[in-house]
């Protein structure tokens, strides 16, 4: 009798996922372990925090109302920043056509397969930000750099798309175009056009609503947009104005996302 | 009985063209419309950026003089940069971690199934929105304002620009959740926040943990830039190297962010493979 009830426990308790109860200790003590480490080499000043606490209410207080005086600056950036996204994307998207072919492996020559993927993975380390002070110094300030920076990382962000929907479309369709003895540029149009079109239309309009977000920093080293004058208000203490731009940005991706979502929708 | 040569006869032949045509006429106009509607969106966008076309005429020989400064690489520099590194590292996972506690609840707020009502659903929503709309950079302009330069900016800024990205897509999983389970908690009497516990919490925890490992692989990348507004980590040391004109020591920054990218995402990659 007793060992029957033993058996059936009468608490019930959700397993769990680290399988014993040892593994879950030795999984938060090494938790703790890293918390305390990388504390302790952060150098967290608390008493710099604890001053910090008043002057974000002050930035805060200063934040409200948000200054929208000067809505003909922030309409500039504005617009040139949705300028630079969709360039961008549409450059981008040409230019993502070539780099997606050469990275399938179903489609391209060994050796350019691997230059391209080694292309692609090298090119998606850096942060825009970093890939846009390389073209501030190639082309000067401006928005020119901004469009050439997310042209570039959209290109490689599409072609990595591209490559894996063309490596994982059915086969069929290709053999049986190539039966027919069409070339290679019919091939594609043909056999893989129609098989990841649809697929590739929803990730670029996936891209144009992050090109958006992107081109709203690539300012703060001077690639154009919004980002610059965002960064001026920040650094001349022109907390009001940030917060306008700052709310103007969220309106703005919040209205590309949905218009990404709406328009993916009516793709399917 | 006369077979009367009926008109609808014709109609079979005319049904099938001779010709094979890929798009009807309707839909070549349609894809004419599009193309013509992207090419003013294009030609738009290019025409008022002003771009100065000088700036083209020399780029090539902008490149190839950054190129002969890079090399060869300052390896002696290295050295250097292994704790900024470290600290780069420290700022995305520390980010992604108190992002991690602070996504739980608000992405139950932004799930339809676990809110209370339209305006607590709304206020989860809206912080969604403004946490993911700020990119990690502009959320360190803000916190540097706030605490001073410094890796404490940017674990905020991360977790500022994380909370929204993680909530997100957990408070999605949790509209997808199987009813069932919750419907069989509830019968036992249970309160909400068992049900939450017990029925929700291990439905969505492969996803929660997914998440939160791609946004890491993410954050890595995101914090390897806050250091140019000031927020901590390599950034700082590869902004000034660039403001130095010292390219030779910026090659083996970006050698160092190349490396640790890669390596993040390969672990991201496997972790991720092991849960889902």
């Amino acid at each position: 009798m007793t060992t029957a009830a033993a058996a059936y426990p009468t608490r019930w308790r959700a397993p769990s996922i680290f399988g014993s109860p040892g593994r879950r200790l030795a999984f938060w003590a090494l938790v703790a372990a890293y918390l305390v480490w990388s504390l302790s080499t952060l150098n967290v000043d608390t008493a710099r925090i604890l001053a910090g606490l008043p002057r974000a209410w002050t930035i805060l207080a200063r934040m409200v109302p948000p200054d929208f005086g000067r809505w003909e600056l922030l309409l500039t950036g504005m617009v040139e920043s949705v300028q630079i996204a969709i360039a961008a994307t549409i450059i981008g998207a040409v230019l993502s056509i070539p780099i997606g072919i050469a990275a399938s492996a179903n489609l391209s020559p060994r050796p350019l397969y691997l230059l391209a993927r080694g292309f692609i993975v090298t090119g998606r380390t850096f942060h825009e930000v970093i890939i846009a002070i390389f073209f501030v110094k190639l082309f000067g300030f401006g928005p020119v750099a901004g469009l050439l920076t997310l042209a570039f990382s959209s290109a490689i962000f599409l072609g990595k798309m591209l490559a894996e929907d063309i490596e994982n479309m059915k086969p069929g369709p290709v053999e049986a175009i190539r039966a027919t003895g069409a070339s290679f540029g019919q091939t594609f149009f043909y056999a893989v056009v129609p098989q990841v079109l649809v697929k590739t239309l929803g990730v670029l309009i996936y891209r144009l609503d992050s090109n958006l977000r992107h081109s709203t920093v690539i300012g703060i080293v001077g690639a154009g947009g919004i980002g610059q004058t965002l960064s001026a208000s920040f650094s001349r203490y022109d907390f009001d104005f940030a917060s306008a731009i700052l709310l103007t940005i969220a309106v703005m991706v919040a209205f590309g996302e949905w218009f990404s979502d709406w328009a993916r929708r009516r793709l399917r | 009985m006369t077979a009367h040569p009926l008109p609808q006869d014709r109609a079979p032949m005319r049904r099938y063209p001779d010709q094979w045509e890929r798009y009807s006429l309707r839909e070549r106009i349609v894809q004419w419309i599009w193309l013509g509607g992207i090419a003013i969106a294009a030609a738009w966008s290019v025409s008022a950026l002003d771009i100065e076309w000088a700036f083209f005429a020399d780029a090539h020989e902008q490149a190839a003089d950054l190129i002969s400064r890079m090399w060869p690489p300052r390896w002696s520099y290295l050295p250097r940069i292994v704790q900024p590194l470290i600290e780069t590292l420290h700022i995305a996972t520390l980010g992604t971690m108190i992002a991690i506690v602070f996504a739980l609840p608000v992405a139950f707020l932004a799930a339809r199934n676990t809110t209370y009502n339209q305006a607590t659903w709304l206020i989860g929503r809206a912080m969604l929105v403004l946490s993911r709309s700020i990119n990690t950079v502009i959320w360190g302009l803000l916190f540097v304002a706030i605490f001073g330069p410094g890796p404490v900016a940017g674990i905020c800024a991360v977790a500022a620009r994380s909370i929204g990205f993680i909530a997100k897509l957990v408070a999605e999983a949790i509209e997808e959740v199987d009813a069932g389970q919750i419907e069989a908690v509830e019968s036992t009497g249970a309160s909400t926040l068992q049900v939450y516990g017990v029925a929700i919490l291990p439905q969505i925890l492969p996803v929660l943990i997914g998440t939160s490992i791609y946004r890491w692989d993410i954050n890595v990348r995101e914090s390897s830039v806050l250091g140019f507004v000031g927020a901590g980590g390599i950034g700082l040391l590869l902004y000034a190297s660039i403001n130095q004109f010292a390219w030779s020591q910026a090659i083996v920054i970006l050698i160092a962010i190349l490396g640790i990218v890669i390596i993040s995402e390969a672990l991201s990659a496997y972790v991720r493979s092991r849960i889902v």
